[in-house]
């Protein structure tokens, strides 16, 4: 390949000047990018309206092509179903049967729940939905875990709110456009979410990997108390998840932090429920993107 | 080569020389259109749990920039990475800096090196590839230590690359032939 010819103007003095102005421009835009990078780490609220504009403008496109890939990945999923449709079944069976059992010691816990409730006249508050929408993409080639849904300020959807499907959590919202939202998953790497066991009601944190798994670490000292295959519920601390959400399974609990697996897969997920921020009073989420902690994050 | 241009080495180059462009406005407004278009391709209904989709802007961009090197100036790229933080949300300012850094690299590796060849042209992009990965991930506040969970992304990317700028070419002679 021959070098090209515009790096060298000749003696032509417009030519000169002109090729001089083109690098003082792009100087002063890297500069102005790089400006615009920490305005946005300090007060990501600044670019609100702009960003909000080009996720609705975008949104629409998104969600046209929302159905097909929906239906490409289900196809995957049908294959799978009758290859091994025999042995679900049996396993299927099993389960309502033990479950069976289960939903009735359920329905009477429950009623003697709400009996010892009113006894304490304990206030609870039940989550207020803001509104029910569908996930139409993620910015699968950025750098953060970003979904985005069809649903925007002009439903009511504010930055900091929680967002879950019907199988667990899902993330919380983080910038608003008028008709589109972007929501922060449970994987982002700046996540983090008080959750406890649900076996003993042990409390723990729980920290995207940024991989699609998740970091619990126990807030107690000791031993480590999990086992493969335990359910870990949002604790309600801190006012901004409401309680006893389904969150995640785990799924290794050899290592030092055990890894989990979030039990709202987004990859399926089509379904979301907003709601309002628990306890306002308790919960003031920072605006934007939270920072990862520093040498936490090492796989 | 005195007096007599390679095929299609039009644009900028020529105009410098004291020639009148051969392209038309058309032919000049398809590589920032399909560069925005690729940068668009990154809000396709695709929710993935972990990167994967390579930087499909960043991987055009760098196609028609080693392509066409006298097609564009440095500057070209603040308009085409500010659409590009725009469409796929990224931080405001990362594509339109880490870009243009970019750009401005590439013109002086091109005073350096005068005759590239394929292999070479790809060793680049991929360099500038990871700085841009790189980059992405140290703006939107995360740490260096996460960079391994980036590695498969910049892997795809890098492969991905002999393709996109394979389509860039096939674009660049349709352009020109209209």
């Amino acid at each position: 390949m021959a070098p090209p010819k515009h790096r060298r103007p000749g003696f032509s003095r417009r030519a000169q000047y002109g090729l001089f102005a083109g690098y003082v421009i792009a100087t002063i835009g890297v500069v102005i990018a790089l400006a615009a990078i920490a305005a946005w780490r300090l007060d990501p609220t600044g670019f609100a309206l702009v960003r909000g504009a080009a996720l609705d403008a975008t949104a629409p496109l998104t969600a046209a092509g929302a159905s097909v890939s929906r239906g490409l990945s289900d196809m995957g999923a049908e294959v799978g179903a009758y290859w091994n449709a025999g042995a679900r079944n049996r396993q299927m069976t099993q389960e309502v049967a033990t479950m069976r059992s289960a939903l009735v010691q359920a329905r009477a816990a429950r009623f003697e729940n709400a009996r010892l409730k009113r006894l304490l006249k304990l206030v609870d508050r039940t989550p207020e939905t803001i509104v029910s929408t569908r996930i139409i993409g993620s910015t699968a080639s950025g750098t953060r875990r970003l979904a985005t849904i069809a649903a925007g300020s002009g439903d009511g959807v504010r930055p900091g709110q929680p967002v879950r499907s019907g199988e667990g959590l899902v993330g919380r919202i983080f910038e608003t456009g008028r008709g589109a939202a972007r929501l922060l998953m449970l994987t982002d790497t700046g996540s983090t979410v008080p959750v406890r066991l649900a076996r003993n009601g042990l409390p723990a944190l729980v920290t995207g990997n940024g991989d699609g798994r998740l970091r619990v670490r126990p807030l107690i000292a000791g031993e480590n108390p999990f086992r493969r295959g335990d359910l870990l519920l949002t604790s309600g601390t801190g006012g901004l998840y409401p309680p006893n959400v389904p969150v995640a399974v785990i799924t290794g609990a050899d290592a030092l932090t055990p890894l989990a697996r979030p039990l709202a897969d987004p990859d399926r997920t089509d379904f979301v429920l907003v709601q309002a921020i628990y306890a306002p009073e308790a919960a003031a989420p920072p605006p934007g993107l939270p920072t990862t902690a520093g040498t936490a994050g090492a796989p | 080569m005195i007096g007599r241009q390679p095929a299609g080495s039009a644009h900028r180059g020529a105009l410098i020389d004291g020639q009148a462009p051969k392209v038309s406005r058309f032919a000049r407004a398809v590589p920032p259109i399909s560069t925005v278009l690729a940068s668009l391709l990154g809000v396709l209904p695709i929710v993935t749990d972990a990167p994967t989709i390579p930087p499909l802007g960043l991987l055009t961009v760098l196609g028609w920039r080693l392509l066409r090197p006298e097609l564009w100036r440095a500057w070209m790229a603040l308009p085409l990475g500010l659409a590009d933080d725009l469409l796929t949300g990224q931080v405001p300012g990362t594509a339109m800096a880490t870009w243009t850094v970019i750009f401005l690299i590439l013109d002086i590796v091109d005073e350096r090196f005068l005759f590239r060849d394929y292999m070479l042209d790809w060793a680049i992009a991929a360099v500038a590839i990871c700085l841009a990965i790189t980059a992405g991930l140290l703006s939107s506040g995360q740490h260096i230590a996460q960079l391994p969970l980036f590695m498969p992304q910049m892997a795809l990317a890098i492969l991905c690359f002999p393709l996109v700028e394979r389509i860039c070419a096939r674009i660049d002679r349709w352009r020109l032939q209209r």
